[in-house]
């Protein structure tokens, strides 16, 4: 399997990459939150038979060294991602819109702190 | 460093006058310090040459496992046990973390581990060296994983996205395993005379070989021009090789033990330490796979991977069979 952001491709030395055989197991995305408070964040993959195992290696791989205290597990292939050619019309309509920063209001000093 | 003579495009580096627009495009934001992920366009020798790269990579750290793994069940004290058996278990991340990098190209994990297993992907030279006694577990952390860090610092900063990032995690993890050699190494050296010698036993041995894991030397290395522009390679192999040893010169002195090079003297005016070369008649046969160990490394892989087999599958099974009753459930 490979990662919900992988091409396809074909022209290695290493054979094409095309369905996971019986022996392969599928690749998962890992999200661990750490102890403080932060949303979970992705921080990396790896193959497990199934979400149970997944977890257990997560925890063996990642977070050797508290790094976190809850662990999300998702299969690759059910992430859905957006794709590099959609950047322009997905992330430029937001760019005109500079009244949704806080520094595009002029407060003056006078009113204090805002 | 863990990736040697990694074969880039035979042609040499292309201006940005000659590049169409999508490769144009493509290397002004490399030159400009942008990333490039998995998704977006690449030249198609960006890819393979990272393919390669990344996988030879992975492939040593896992390699790498079997001259330390030797010693877990010797180590002379439980706490230096335990204390090696994480260090060879980071490694086994490491590879892990490079592995998925990789398979961000579209090349599969089995396919790697394939081509590792039958020689046609190759490891670093270095894991070609038998570890005869306890001192090379200090000499493997201060100086194998010493030189891999010269390497991978740098490479935290390379142009391919997951690839940077999965040299992030590693790096942090790194300064643990040279640190842990080092212990050893002052240990063995401050220790009894038996202890001592054994500890500049191990340095004679893995002085040179250390010295080879940066590659050949620049005048010899036809492909660095290309990796370099695409920034997969950061420094050429002569400038990391002296950082090395410029690093590691005072800290042998400092361990009270010599390294084995009648040459390596201060040179003031260069600001560097002089010092010899290797020999690299040696390095070409030990990649050919001629090293005192390539056969015994290549045997013990191919028999984890056969003999694990039954675990893969009885695993994935097991899966299906669980998935199948909850579906039957519902
Ligand atoms: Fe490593
Ligand atoms: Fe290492
Ligand atoms: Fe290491």
């Amino acid at each position: 399997m490979s990662s919900p952001e992988s091409g396809s491709y074909d022209a290695t030395e290493a054979a094409p990459h095309g369905k996971p055989r019986a022996t392969e197991w599928p690749l998962w995305e890992v999200f661990i939150r750490g102890q403080h408070g932060l949303s979970h964040r992705h921080v990396g993959s790896l193959h497990a038979a199934d979400a149970e195992s997944a977890i257990k290696n997560a925890r063996d791989v990642y977070t050797r060294r508290n790094e976190g205290v809850s662990i999300w597990v998702v299969e690759a292939a059910a992430i859905a991602a957006s794709s590099p050619e959609e950047k322009g019309p997905l992330y430029e309509p937001s760019n005109d819109k500079v009244y949704r920063h806080p520094t595009f209001f002029n407060i003056p000093d006078d009113v204090g702190a805002m | 460093m863990y990736a040697q003579m990694i074969k880039s495009t035979g042609k040499g580096v292309k201006s940005l006058d000659e590049m169409e627009p999508e490769e144009r495009a493509f290397q002004e934001r490399i030159n400009a310090g942008g990333k490039i992920e998995p998704k977006d366009w690449m030249p198609d020798g960006y890819r393979k040459t990272l393919i390669r790269q990344i996988g030879q990579h992975a492939h040593s750290e896992i390699v790498g496992q079997l001259p330390e793994g030797n010693w877990i069940t010797r180590a002379p004290t439980l706490e230096r046990k335990a204390i090696l058996l994480a260090k060879v278990q980071d490694e086994a991340g490491h590879g892990l973390y490079l592995y998925c990098a990789a398979e961000t190209l579209g090349v599969s994990r089995d396919q790697l581990t394939r081509d590792l297993l039958s020689g046609k992907m190759k490891y670093s030279s270095i894991f070609n060296y038998p570890t005869l006694t306890w001192a090379d577990m200090g000499a493997v952390g201060w100086l194998v994983d010493g030189a891999a860090i010269m390497n991978q610092v740098p490479l935290q900063r390379t142009s391919y996205g997951p690839y940077a990032r999965a040299m992030v995690r590693i790096c942090k993890e790194e300064s643990f395993h040279q640190r842990q050699g080092f212990d050893i190494m002052m240990k063995m050296a401050n220790g009894t005379e038996a202890q001592r010698k054994m500890a500049q036993d191990a340095l004679n041995r893995f002085w040179y070989p250390s010295l080879m894991m940066f590659g050949p030397s620049d005048k010899d290395s036809v492909h660095s021009a290309q990796s370099m522009a695409w920034k997969i390679k950061m420094n050429t192999n002569d400038e990391l090789r002296q950082k090395f040893v410029d690093q590691t010169a005072p800290q042998a002195a400092y361990l009270g033990l010599t390294i084995p090079d009648e040459h390596l003297e201060w040179n003031e005016e260069r600001g560097h330490y002089d010092f010899s070369e290797p020999d690299w008649d040696e390095f070409f046969d030990v990649l050919q796979g001629n090293g005192p160990c390539s056969v015994d490394r290549m045997e013990a892989r191919n028999k984890a991977w056969d003999e694990g087999r039954w675990v893969r599958e009885g695993l994935l099974a097991h899966a299906e069979k669980k998935r199948a009753r909850k579906m039957a459930a519902e």
